[in-house]
């Protein structure tokens, strides 16, 4: 337009459009501010910039997917007739239209492709091309690409190329003299990968030779960076082999430049060091290199910038090459005076060295002989005895040691006292140097004897001892003679002694073990046939063979190391452990401590015991605790097997000690003991010590030894055959117990009151009720049933007493004393038991049971015993337990009901201080009304 | 804009009777509140076991199924199952809205004194007068306990559970507290038989009850005694103790009808509850606010703090 407008100048060549003419007067039109500048779309619809960095624009309907209407997504319709068509969605439906455009990222017009473009305007595409075409699986598989190449140039070809540039020919004004290269200048550090050598500018810098004065040149052209996306797996930067160039030598230089070896192109870095005074940055390697680090000398890549010019100056003296290929005649000649050339700048006062620094002198290790062999030998280390002076000998022999008297020790074999022994110094005193010096006197000794008693028996080794071996003195290795058969020797050679009463692998069979022991005490003599000798000529050759064996073996896995110590230490294994418990490793001890830690409240350290103990992995699990021992599969307390009848069981069970005094009382207990192998010490042994201290502590134990166990447990049910029983023997008993169950039977709430009853008959009854009802309790505590039986034998004795105080007299002085007795050891037997059953509204109900209770207790006392005896454990209690469900409720509950009945009890023979005050005030008074 | 903060509370002791309940299941062996307080569980010694409203004095549900007396109860921290141990040596895992028995799980060789689930009610533990603490899976069928912990002497009277710890008291007159993070057993030495139990509210103390008539308040880390309460009577039963909500104070049953309660720094006698002529057989304090069941015969009571209104409900 503006051409137009210009008609005086009709040959101006005008560019792009020219502004609207000003109409006269009118004021040039204000820019736009750039904050009015808005940016729509082909629809005249706003477009918003995101962001500033993001530059994109904004989609749909204000950045949302739908339209104004909102977002309708495509009603699914189908019929028999019309069957919805299975849409796929493609990518263009998730496109906007600008997309979709010429311009977008999928145009729907139709375009030349990449692919079908030109190849030969984009060298460097071209090239990889090639390349993968040369390596690819079919080579030339490009080829047909190749056949096809529409024409089409881009605009900016065009516009080049009609201002008179050709392909091949860089952009600017021609040069007169053409430049070494184009290279970026000095300052310049060039940063990213090299480029590829064997362009085609190599092949063209061979006719450079000849360059007429008036002749121009187009400047060179320059290879653009390779934006070429890295879509292999190969190495950064790594290039293959370009096919053409390795086969057909067109680069001859490629291959070359591996001969100048390393220290060229050191030579080379250093020459740039010397230019420029530092490195330049990243010099076509294909790694870069820690800031902190030196550079290593690159082998592999011969591209370094110091094979590009980077300064422009006139042609290289002499020869023809320039920069790209190294100048390796320069080489030869800088080499030799490689090492003095430091021109960087000098310190003053400096100067630089004349000769090159003396290398450190490397002295290279001895020699070994010729004979040396690398290995070593442990010799057996043999203690010196008289026993085996033999076996030393040999092999102090074969070590080509001179023999030493066994008596003088070499240099290194004394030990710090006897130095000071040969150097004539009084010995230390104050420390003692072996743990024998730590034993007492006594032990010390005995020692001595014991080891007397060998040095004796090896002293009359061949003389019969059999009877001093048998004895139990430690049996010693023995037979000085070495060598007989295989095992013989081995067994001799320390070993062999079996005498000990631990070692009995053939028990089984009393003749075989007899016959093994004699064969020991041969084999200990030394005497060769000592198994046939003793092997049982009655056997066959077969059976003699086996046992030969067997003894054989026996003889080695039994023998102990040193016999002294083996006899000092029980074994972990043995043959019959039935004797043997386990224990926890740990206990809880010395409560007598703790008991005056607690009275002087001391609590703390002194009563507390910390033990290791290992949740099993599940409860760890279920509490969502980490297992504290995830490698252990113990669970628990760790154990130890200890001797069932050691004595070190009994000694953490102190309470034993003062069984005895039970014991003597009455010969049942101990049996009763017997039987319970529990762990735990029994209740009685405990309760024993807790009641020491009491006053009354003989009375208790007398108490005890007469009394059966007191039961934990309310005590079984009363089987209503056993009362009825009862009731024949009193009618006024008869009526009450009618009277009692009748109530109990009647209503809820009366139960309570006919658990009362019937439980107060537990208490005296338990001792003796209690086997008949272990068989519906069986599991119940084991204790328990064998201390029911001990006791009933007790009863007997009780029983006189208690019948006594069968008839309801409330002050009965006899009675009490074993009464009272009873009592304590069930408290102590069982700990807290459960409190009465007391309801104040229920009073009146009660109290005329209460007074049953009591009768009932006392006749229960006589008939049951006597009942009992008969009864004893023939007696099964399902039948009661059935019948008597409530019955046995209420029995159980007794645990509670008992301590009203013993308090009762007690109030009744007078002088009871130990139920509460509220309690014995009533119970007092019930009695009382009753009669 | 920012208020003072309200002044906290003194703390009130409860000491109005509110309610009394008779729960016609004979002898009341054990009051259990349920995890947040609303409910309580009574067990009878006629063999059930009976979900109350203690507030409002309704029975929700009665659980029978326990072939003996019920000794002890507990309820899960969801509120879903129950347990309860008794004298049949069976321990019972119950759903609370049916009311039934979900698994009964036998193994003990006596009765079952105490039962408690563990936080996430996976685990039931059981203390028996056998002398063991059996720890039952609710998770699996298997019979068998996961673990049984028998190190006492004796009976076990109580056992309480914490995230990580098993606290337990024996008749033999250690309290055992079993850490499972740490795979220690700490045994200390009390001398007298054990009658209770409990963690304070904070979980670093213990409350020792035992039948020398004392509570003591042992430091849970190094076994010291941090403080005695004494006064009330407590030589044959097994009676509870626990700290109130704020653990200011201790709270014991007594054998005198009482319900004793002491300063829990001080020690000092704070108050003594009459609750009636006979023994006070087990307690229950309520855990968020001043609110005490106790259980007397067959019957229970709910106390509450003086100022306390019976909200909505009468009664």
């Amino acid at each position: 337009m503006a051409a137009l407008d210009s008609d005086s100048d009709e040959d101006l060549v005008s560019y792009g459009t020219g502004l609207e003419p000003l109409e006269e007067g009118e004021r040039p039109k204000k820019p736009i501010p750039l904050q009015d500048q808005t940016v729509r779309d082909e629809k005249g619809r706003y477009k918003r910039f995101h962001g500033a960095f993001s530059g994109g624009f904004s989609a749909g309907y204000f950045n949302t997917v739908g339209s104004k209407e909102g977002w309708t997504p495509s009603s699914f319709v189908s019929s028999r007739q019309n069957r919805a068509d299975k849409s796929v969605l493609g990518p263009e439906d998730f496109m906007d239209e600008e997309d979709l455009s010429e311009f977008g990222i999928a145009p729907k017009s139709i375009v030349t492709t990449d692919d079908f473009a030109s190849k030969t305007k984009d060298r460097i595409r071209e090239k990889a091309r090639q390349l993968a075409a040369a390596t690819a699986p079919i080579p030339g598989a490009t080829l047909l690409d190749d056949l096809i190449t529409p024409a089409k140039l881009s605009i900016g070809f065009e516009l080049l190329r009609k201002m008179g540039w050709k392909e091949g020919q860089g952009i600017g004004p021609r040069v007169k003299r053409r430049p070494r290269r184009q290279k970026p200048d000095p300052g310049v550090k060039i940063y990213g990968c090299a480029l590829p050598p064997g362009g085609s500018e190599g092949s063209e810098d061979e006719d450079d030779d000849y360059l007429p004065e008036n002749v121009t040149f187009a400047p060179k052209d320059v290879t653009p960076v390779d934006f070429t996306p890295k879509d292999n797996v190969h190495g950064l930067a790594y290039k293959g082999l370009d096919p053409h160039q390795a086969l057909f030598g067109t680069s001859g230089e490629h291959f070359n430049l591996f001969s100048g070896g390393p220290e060229e192109t050191s030579n080379l870095l250093g020459d740039i060091g010397v230019n420029k005074g530092r490195k330049l940055g990243i010099s076509g390697q294909a790694f870069g290199v820690g800031a902190l680090e030196e550079e290593d000398d690159d082998i592999y890549a011969m591209e370094t910038l110091s094979k590009y010019d980077t300064v422009l100056k006139d042609e290289e003296p002499g020869d023809g090459l320039y920069g790209w290929t190294a100048p390796r005649q320069y080489k030869s000649q800088k080499e030799s005076e490689k090492d003095l050339r430091y021109i960087g700048k000098i310190l003053d006062g400096f100067s630089l060295a004349s000769k090159p620094l003396s290398s450190k002198k490397v002295y290279p290790p001895p020699e070994l002989p010729r004979d040396y062999r690398p290995v070593h030998y442990f010799r057996p280390v043999v203690a010196a005895t008289s026993e085996n002076s033999h076996l030393l000998q040999v092999l102090s022999e074969s070590a080509g040691k001179p023999t030493n008297d066994p008596g003088t020790h070499s240099r290194h074999q004394l030990n710090a006292c006897k130095r000071g022994e040969l150097l004539g110094e009084t010995p230390i005193q104050g420390a003692p140097t072996s743990v024998l010096e730590f034993l007492s006197q006594k032990d010390k000794e005995r020692l001595k004897e014991v080891k007397q008693a060998t040095d004796l028996k090896a002293a009359q080794l061949r003389a019969r001892s059999l009877a001093q071996s048998a004895s139990g003195s430690r049996p010693q290795p023995s037979s000085p003679d070495v060598g007989h058969c295989s095992w013989h020797m081995a067994l001799s050679g320390g070993t062999a002694t079996t005498r000990t009463s631990n070692f009995k692998p053939f028990a089984k069979d009393p003749a075989k073990q007899k016959r093994y022991e004699e064969f020991l005490v041969n084999m200990k003599r030394g005497q060769k046939d000592a198994l046939e000798r003793c092997l049982d000529p009655g056997m066959t050759e077969w059976e003699r063979g086996r046992e030969r064996d067997e003894f054989a073996r026996a003889a080695l896995l039994y023998a102990s190391s040193h016999s002294t110590l083996s006899s000092r230490f029980t074994h972990a294994k043995e043959e019959d452990d039935s004797d043997q418990v386990e224990v926890p490793r740990d206990q809880e001890n010395d409560v007598s401590d703790k008991q005056s830690a607690v009275k002087m409240k001391m609590f703390g350290k002194l009563t507390r015991d910390a033990f290791e103990w290992h949740p099993d992995k599940l409860l760890c699990k279920r509490f969502n605790v980490p297992d504290p021992y995830p490698d252990s599969t113990l669970v628990g307390l760790p154990r130890v097997k200890r001797d069932k009848y050691s004595v070190f069981n009994f000694l953490t069970i102190p309470e034993t000690a003062s069984s005895p005094v039970t014991q003597a009382s009455s010969e049942k207990v101990p049996q009763h003991r017997g039987s319970d192998k529990s762990r735990k010490p029994s209740r009685w042994d405990t309760s024993k010590e807790e009641k020491k201290e009491d006053s009354i502590s003989e009375f208790l134990s007398l108490a005890r030894s007469k009394v059966g166990p007191a039961k934990p447990e309310p005590s079984p049910s009363v089987n209503k055959e056993e009362e009825r029983a009862m009731e024949s023997v009193s009618n006024k008993v008869v009526n009450k117990d009618v009277d009692s169950q009748t109530e109990g039977e009647g209503s809820r709430p009366s139960m309570d009151l006919f658990k009362a009853i019937f439980a107060s008959s537990s208490d005296e009854k338990s001792s003796s009720s209690e086997d008949e009802e272990g068989d519906s309790e069986d599991d119940q505590e084991g204790t328990r049933e064998a201390d029911s039986k001990s006791s009933q034998e007790t009863d007997l004795a009780e029983a006189s007493s208690v019948a006594q105080a069968s008839e309801p007299a409330p002050q009965e002085p006899a009675p009490f004393f074993p009464i009272q007795k009873m009592q304590i050891d069930e408290r102590e037997a069982f700990g807290p038991r459960l409190p009465p059953v007391f309801c104040p509204n229920a009073r009146q109900k009660l109290e005329a049971p209460l007074k049953e209770k009591h009768k009932k207790n006392k006749e229960k006392h006589k008939t049951k015993k006597e009942h009992k005896r008969k009864k004893e454990k023939k007696k099964k209690h399902r039948k009661h337990k059935h019948k008597g469900k409530q019955k046995n409720k209420k029995a159980e509950k007794s645990s509670s009901s008992e301590s009203t009945d013993s308090s009762d009890s007690h109030s009744e023979e007078g002088p009871a201080d130990l139920s509460p005050q509220e309690l014995l005030r009533r119970l007092k008074r019930l009695p009382l009304r009753r009669q | 804009m920012a208020f003072p903060e309200p002044k906290p509370r003194g703390p009130e002791l409860p000491q109005k009777r509110l309610k009394t309940l008779d729960c016609g299941q004979g002898a009341v062996r054990a009051v259990r509140f349920n995890v947040d307080g609303n409910y309580c569980l009574t067990c009878g010694s006629d063999k059930t076991l009976k979900l109350w409203n203690p507030l409002r004095g309704t029975l929700l549900r009665t659980y029978s199924g326990h072939g003996y007396e019920v000794l002890d109860a507990a309820g899960s921290f969801d509120n879903s199952s129950l347990c309860s141990g008794g004298g049949d040596k069976a321990v019972v895992l119950w759903d609370v809205a049916s009311g039934q028995v979900v698994r009964k799980f036998r193994g003990h060789a006596g009765k079952v004194n105490t039962v408690q689930f563990n936080e996430e009610a996976t685990v039931i533990l059981s203390g028996s007068i056998d002398s063991t603490i059996r720890c039952w899976d609710c998770r699996s069928r298997k019979p068998e306990p996961i673990q049984t912990l028998d190190e006492a002497r004796d009976g076990i009277s109580s056992v309480k559970v914490s995230d990580h710890e098993v606290l337990a008291g024996s008749v033999d007159g250690r309290v055992r507290r079993y850490d499972l993070r740490m795979g220690q057993l700490f045994s200390d030495y009390v001398g007298s038989p054990i009658t209770c139990i409990c963690f304070s509210r904070d979980g670093q103390c213990t409350l020792v009850s035992s039948l020398d008539s004392t509570l003591r308040l042992l430091d849970k880390d190094t076994g010291e005694l941090l403080g005695e309460y004494t006064g009330h009577k407590n030589k044959e039963y097994k009676l509870d103790c626990c700290l109130s909500e704020r653990d200011t104070h201790v709270v014991s049953c007594s054998e005198d009808g009482k319900v004793f309660f002491w300063d829990l720094v001080e020690g000092a006698l704070a108050l003594a509850l009459p609750v009636g002529p006979g023994v006070v057989q087990s307690l229950a304090y309520h855990p968020m606010e001043p609110c005490l069941l106790t259980a007397m015969g067959g019957s229970i009571q709910c106390w509450r703090e003086e100022t306390y209104e019976a909200e909505g409900a009468p009664g």
